[in-house]
């Protein structure tokens, strides 16, 4: 019955998009004169309750494990424990998509119900831009996902899930990552909405850019959980690998980054017109390009849930026709959109035309390097493209980036010169090249991990200057989290460089009873036991490790058997300090009785993920200064409508 | 860009634009020659082998019997194995992947010294029925047969 009504309020919401979608074109064709244009809100807004609903029809069912369905059977366990049946939910491909139309049709009702900034035409427009994506994916995942299938015979017992899945990583990871993902759908609408009503104005950018920012912002707590996730969970000590599905992720982040930042300067200076519609097409284009490549079963990894064909073909015409639909409305529109302000090259509007073009220039040579493998693979050549092409070709790009990232935010808007920032130029470039020599004599680096710490390191200084000479209580919201944000950028690169740079790794077969060390720590491995949990069993080495023959913490590496699936992974353990984390797997026994142990001391490396929080925090404090703000104009406005109805009254 | 007639400045925005995504392209196009990681099969590797010290990756079967651990523990020696008795031997330092065993397929990513021994810094085995690298599908294919031949010669 349950899965029954999960079913019905999908297809409700399914016919619910595409009344808003008719409905919202007609509304735009006549301009609003018919009777259909009142319910394109309500029928967003009922979208979004509906599929919520079935939403949560589907995690009831993973929630009690019914047999029944399909679904539960071939991805839960009876045995699991409640928060991997909850989280189970979405960590296979039918409800992952049902957590995606979910997002997606949340956010088109909270557009319906608290956007009032846009003309009502314009917004008409991106409801029905907003139906067109919805009904395309809500056709997906009914005509071949569908998550509520039923058995004919309730099976005995669930197949289990992956264990790899079984981490709480899962409940926070692919729901956050969604949101960003599917945030940025908000963000194509409302770009096919201005462009379809020709309305491309600082409006427009100022409704969008909360949006944007709040996608971005879930999109960047999505990265970097997913990036600490798999270096805890993978057992392999690193944190980003280049798999095509963390560039999956990683391409609407950059693209999302360049859309924020030409937001804002059309939002207050009225420039970038044709610019920020191009991103707002680009940043949803690449999430729906990530769902494909992690989707379509093209790629071989934890996240290509099933391999089907049949499903590829689907996303790759959906694909087609949205982005192509979008770049042609694009192509025929962007001649129509008028030139915004002007400005010098020596200029905030300049800097940031700057980190935008080279945000895409990353953003293209990541693309290409993610498909270039199924480029050669229809030409029968195998290859695989990892750190050796992506680390230096990005750095070419991200480099000169983050030099003028640390003094953009310096520049005044439209007309500045570059002198005037003389001083802060100078004190970046000092603290640079001062940290490029000393490092380079007192450690020897390679030349990437040498720059990173050097630019991160003069970035971390260069992102506070906008504060300087400000009052930092009336310093707005949104200038904080500026700072914060490009601060925290700097502090993720230092942690970056430092991992590649100071990593110490060390391999060794120990007896019971028998130390090894690895950079300043020696650890003891003082016994190897049998343990248990609920659904598996493990061999967990018990070390005790000490920095600097100091106190002594005791790690616990486990390396797991699940039963169901079967299936073994390995359990790492980590101590973290303030200036690193040492990191500890257990191996295999080796013939004569020793055991493997792989342990690695990575100096600084929270700083990654810290970094990547700070950015996200940033994130926040700048939404937050720009809603207040809003809610501030909006005040204003009503008090001033109703004082000049007053007078007129009076009148 | 104040000298610049400013009626133009769209134009140059888009010119340089475009000039610095073509830039990328090309410079990506490029690398990619050049950094992209191969795959070989064992009789691949000895008929056209890669240059030594070029990172690259192996796959095939890990041979019965050729499974050795060194005497530091951790370093493993085997031979993989492909099509015509093509046969590769592989030194791996670190810890296998939880399925590796002999008569598995395999792929090994490292490059190939200069005597000949291909070295591994990373093995990828099946990890479960839905985790296959994608080389190694085929070759299960591929190879299925063959395995079943060898490995029941002894039987009758």
């Amino acid at each position: 019955m349950i899965a029954e009504l999960g079913l019905a309020a999908l297809w409700l919401a399914a016919a619910l998009a595409a009344l808003q979608m008719v409905a919202g074109f007609m509304a735009v064709r006549d301009d609003g004169s018919s009777e259909l244009v009142r319910l394109i809100r309500p029928a967003a807004i009922a979208q979004g309750v509906l599929v919520t609903f079935s939403f949560a029809m589907l995690v009831w069912l993973f929630a009690i494990t019914d047999l029944s369905v399909k679904l539960v059977v071939s991805n839960s366990h009876s045995m699991k424990p409640l928060i991997f049946k909850l989280s189970g939910t979405w960590g296979n491909h039918e409800g992952s998509m049902l957590l995606w139309v979910m997002v997606m049709g949340l956010a088109g009702a909270l557009i319906a119900a608290v956007e009032r900034r846009l003309p009502e035409r314009t917004m008409n427009a991106t409801l029905a831009a907003q139906g067109v994506v919805s009904l395309g994916f809500y056709a997906f995942l009914l005509l071949s996902s569908n998550p509520f299938e039923r058995l004919p015979t309730p099976a005995p017992e669930g197949m289990g899930l992956n264990p790899l899945l079984q981490d709480i990583g899962l409940a926070f990871h692919p729901p956050t990552l969604y949101l960003g993902y599917v945030g940025l759908s908000v963000a194509f609408s409302f770009a096919v909405g201005a462009l379809l009503t020709r309305q491309v104005t600082p409006n427009f950018a100022r409704a969008m850019r909360p949006w944007v920012l709040g996608a971005w912002v879930m999109l960047t707590v999505g990265i970097t959980a997913g990036s600490y996730w798999a270096y805890y969970e993978l057992g392999w000590g690193g944190w980003w690998f280049w798999d095509p599905v963390e560039n999956a992720s990683l391409m609407p982040w950059l693209a999302a980054t360049a859309l924020l930042h030409s937001a804002s300067v059309l939002a207050s200076r009225d420039a970038l017109r044709t610019w920020t519609i191009m991103l707002g097409v680009v940043a949803f284009s690449m999430s729906m390009v990530g769902t494909f490549l992690v989707r379509s079963g093209i790629l071989t990894s934890v996240h290509a849930f099933a391999v089907d064909p049949e499903r590829g073909s689907f996303i790759l015409v959906l694909l087609g026709i949205f982005i192509g639909g979008a770049l042609l409305l694009f192509a025929l529109r962007a001649s129509t959109i008028s030139e915004g302000q002007r400005f010098a090259l020596a200029s905030r509007e300049g800097a940031l035309v700057f980190n935008n073009v080279m945000l895409s220039a990353i953003l293209a040579i990541v693309l290409l390097g993610t498909l270039y493998p199924l480029l050669t693979e229809a030409f029968d050549v195998r290859v695989s493209v990892g750190p050796p092409y992506f680390n230096p070709v990005g750095a070419i790009f991200t480099v000169p980036m983050l030099a003028v990232m640390a003094v953009g935010p310096l520049l005044r808007w439209r007309r500045d010169r570059a002198d005037r920032i003389g001083r802060e130029v100078a004190l970046f470039a000092a603290l640079v090249l001062a940290a490029l020599i000393l490092f380079s004599l007192l450690a020897e680096m390679a030349i990437l991990p040498l720059l990173g710490l050097a630019l991160g390191i003069g970035l971390a200084v260069a992102s506070l200057l906008p504060l300087r000479g400000r009052k930092l209580s009336r310093t707005p919201l949104a200038t904080w989290g500026m700072v914060t944000a490009h601060f925290g950028i700097a502090v993720a690169l230092i942690g970056m460089a430092s991992e590649s740079a100071f990593t110490e790794e060390r391999l060794a077969a120990v007896a019971e009873g028998g130390s090894t060390t690895v950079g300043p720590w020696t650890i003891e491995l003082q016994g190897v036991e049998p343990v248990a949990g609920p659904n598996w069993t493990a061999i967990q080495g018990r070390l005790a490790a000490s920095y600097d023959g100091g106190e002594v913490k005791m790690l616990t590496p486990q390396s797991r058997n699940f039963w169901a699936p079967p299936q073994q992974t390995t359990e790492s353990a980590l101590v973290t300090r303030w200036n690193g984390q040492l990191y500890a797997v257990v191996g295999d026994r080796a013939p004569d009785g020793r055991w493997q142990l792989r342990l690695w001391w990575k100096p600084l490396v929270p700083l990654i993920w810290y970094g990547g929080l700070l950015v996200a925090l940033g994130g926040v404090l700048a939404l937050i200064g720009r809603v207040i703000s809003d809610i501030r104009h909006r005040r204003l406005a009503a008090r001033i409508a109703q004082r000049r109805a007053d007078r007129e009254a009076m009148a | 860009m104040t000298a610049l007639k400013a009626k133009h400045q769209r134009l140059v925005l888009v010119v340089l634009a475009l000039i610095a995504l073509v830039g990328a392209g090309l410079l990506a196009a490029y690398a990619l020659r050049n950094q992209a990681s191969y795959f070989y099969l064992p009789e691949q590797m000895l008929e056209n082998p890669p240059e030594v010290g070029q990172a690259v990756r192996l796959g095939g079967m890990v041979e019965l019997g050729s499974l050795q651990t060194a005497a530091d523990g951790v370093t493993l020696t085997f031979a993989v194995t492909g099509k015509d008795d093509a046969r590769v031997p592989v030194r791996f330092s670190g810890i296998a992947p939880d399925l590796f065993v002999e008569g598995s397929g395999v792929v090994a990513e490292g490059r190939l010294g200069p005597d000949g021994t291909f070295v591994a810094d990373n093995l990828l085995a099946k990890h479960d029925e839905n985790y296959v690298p994608r080389e190694l599908q085929e070759m299960d294919e591929h190879q299925a047969a063959k395995m079943a031949e060898e490995t029941t010669v002894g039987l009758e």
